[in-house]
């Protein structure tokens, strides 16, 4: 309860800090514009004989990239700006443990993105209009989605603790989630199998994010996909508190 | 209420905290003084748990503050050296989320805005207010949730003169009931504010003792300044020293008819003044004025102080 309470306040504090200063709403409004063009323009949605109503292979074929750049936006400052405008002395004075803060802005953060992930849904107003979707594939696509976010951003606030500047830690986050995302893709899946055997090729398949996001996408919502997104999310957090913890010492 | 017992604090090789003791109680306003880089702000900063103490302990109200920090905590309140404060929110919503964070309500964060003279500024932005209402706002948060012990770095830092006055004697009134830890540049303020003071060198306490104590310190304490006239300086100057127990006679302003100058005695806390009376008694001078000097603070912070920034000098000098 106790607990809840803390996190719950730090929540506030820093979902209000993120709508505060406009950031947010930029953020938000550029990841529906590029997510609706890309899909609109890029994709073979209007094609003649297109047959994806489930935006499987259309829509949710790029949130994992356009959220790879969003979850370090949105995530590069929680604890940057602690450090650099020395909050982080007030914060860590108080009587509230440093999990209730790191919780409480990792939530924060995770409902911005939520929020501009589901702004999305005009989307699936209009499959749903013109074809019979599968909603079970779309509802998949929307978890892939928060999942991968989710994991994004938990590295975002361990690299975030880091350093003071949020600008270095949007390069550093972005760079390390791209490369999780790399590692896994089939093209390198193929060279590692057949250069390094396929155990090499397997370790890489179920450490990157690419596998992952684009098992869920199809629906397949399975344990492992779920307990490789909280693994991730709970060893970077974890990370978090060891480094905001051992800079003071 | 507040009891630091061989609290030491190294960065890597270098060690910033030396094994430091002392203890605050109730009703005590402890000042803490120091060149900088001695080693203040990283004591305050261990006994509110900011920072893990590489040795020693700190006890707030007899809970070891690295075992137990939330309960500890509670019971700080804190102001940072640089005042932080989260700039994109107001004074009154930065307000209550402190209060909030320590179980406290719309009331106390009134109080608080009362106390601190914010009024005028609870709805501002907090990056568009001046240094004077950052630095209110901030001490605002440290008393807002009434805590037995308060540990303020640098409160008057940036205030106009009559903030400082403002903040010195809240400063004064919260003590009474309260343990205060604060540290400060301003001698004078130590004099104004503080029942008891330290001083920090290099890491270590070099004094610790009421305000009175550490001027008795000074060598200009127990200095008698003397203004006579009636005869040549010079003469009366030469009856002056002709005393048991003076040590040395500075002549500050003398003239064929009148001396004005300062007596050092031999020992401290030995009265010279009867003697320099009976002196102009028998002589039928006029002793126009006699005053026993308590000492100065800033002198003996000189003196304690002075060694580090005498090494500091010299490169400097060398070339110039």
């Amino acid at each position: 309860m106790y607990a809840l309470k803390n996190i719950s306040i730090v929540y506030k504090r820093e979902l209000k800090a993120q709508f505060n200063s406009m950031l947010a709403y930029v953020f938000i409004v550029i990841f529906v514009l590029l997510s609706m063009s890309l899909t609109f323009l890029l994709d073979d949605f209007f094609a003649p004989n297109a047959q994806d109503a489930s935006l499987e292979f259309s829509f949710f074929r790029w949130p994992m990239w356009l959220l790879m750049f969003l979850a370090p936006a949105v995530g590069m400052r929680l604890w940057a700006e602690e450090q650099r405008t020395g909050t982080i002395e007030l914060l860590l004075t108080m009587p509230i443990s440093v999990w209730h803060a790191i919780v409480g802005k990792f939530l924060a953060a995770l409902s911005v993105i939520t929020i501009a992930i589901l702004c999305t849904f005009p989307v699936v107003i209009t499959v749903s209009f013109l074809g019979d979707p599968d909603n079970g594939t779309i509802w998949g696509g929307y978890l892939a989605c928060i999942f991968y976010a989710a994991g994004a951003l938990a590295i975002t606030c361990a690299v975030s603790a880091l350093t003071r500047s949020s600008v270095a830690c949007l390069i550093i986050a972005l760079s390390i989630c791209f490369g999780q995302l790399l590692i896994a893709i089939p093209p390198v899946l193929e060279y590692a199998a057949d250069n390094w055997g396929g155990g090499v090729a397997d370790v890489l398949g179920s450490l990157g994010t690419w596998s992952h996001y684009t098992e869920m996408k199809k629906g397949v919502i399975s344990l492992a996909n779920i307990i490789f997104y909280l693994s991730m999310i709970g060893f970077s957090l974890f990370l978090t508190s060891v480094v905001i913890k051992s800079k003071r010492s | 209420m507040i009891s630091v017992k061989n609290l030491s604090k190294s960065f890597g090789k270098k060690l910033a905290v030396d094994s430091i003791s002392f203890e605050v109680k109730k009703g005590e306003v402890l000042g803490f003084l120091g060149p900088n880089g001695a080693g203040k702000s990283t004591t305050m900063r261990m006994v509110t748990g900011y920072l893990p103490p590489t040795g020693g302990e700190v006890l707030i109200d007899g809970v070891n503050v690295s075992e137990k920090p939330i309960s500890a905590k509670k019971k700080i309140g804190y102001l940072p050296e640089s005042a932080p404060l989260y700039s994109d929110m107001t004074v009154s919503s930065f307000l209550a989320f402190t209060g909030e964070i320590r179980g406290k309500g719309s009331a106390e964060v009134k109080d608080a805005i009362e106390t601190c003279f914010l009024e005028p500024v609870k709805n501002q932005s907090i990056d568009t207010l001046s240094k004077g209402y950052r630095h209110r706002t901030c001490l605002a948060q440290s008393i807002l949730h009434d805590p037995e012990i308060l540990i303020l770095d640098e409160p008057t830092d940036g205030l106009d003169p009559n903030q400082k006055q403002e903040v010195r004697n809240l400063i004064k009134r919260m003590g009474e009931d309260k343990a205060i830890i604060f540290s400060t540049h301003i001698l004078e303020e130590v004099e104004a504010a503080c029942t008891r003071a330290i001083i920090i060198d290099q890491g270590r306490v070099v004094a610790d003792g009421t305000p009175d104590e550490l001027k008795s310190k000074s060598k200009s304490a127990g200095a008698i300044a003397v203004s006579i006239s009636g005869m040549a300086g010079s003469g009366i100057s030469s009856e002056i020293k002709s005393l048991p127990d003076v040590s040395d006679v500075i002549e500050l302003a003398s003239s064929d008819s009148s001396f004005k100058g300062q007596i050092i005695p031999a020992k401290k806390n030995n009265s010279l003044s009867e003697g320099v009376f009976n002196i102009c008694k028998e002589k039928g001078l006029l002793l126009q004025e006699l005053k026993v000097e308590e000492g100065r603070l800033d002198d003996v912070f000189r003196e304690l102080t002075v060694a580090d920034t005498i090494i500091e000098e010299k490169p400097n000098s060398s070339q110039s």
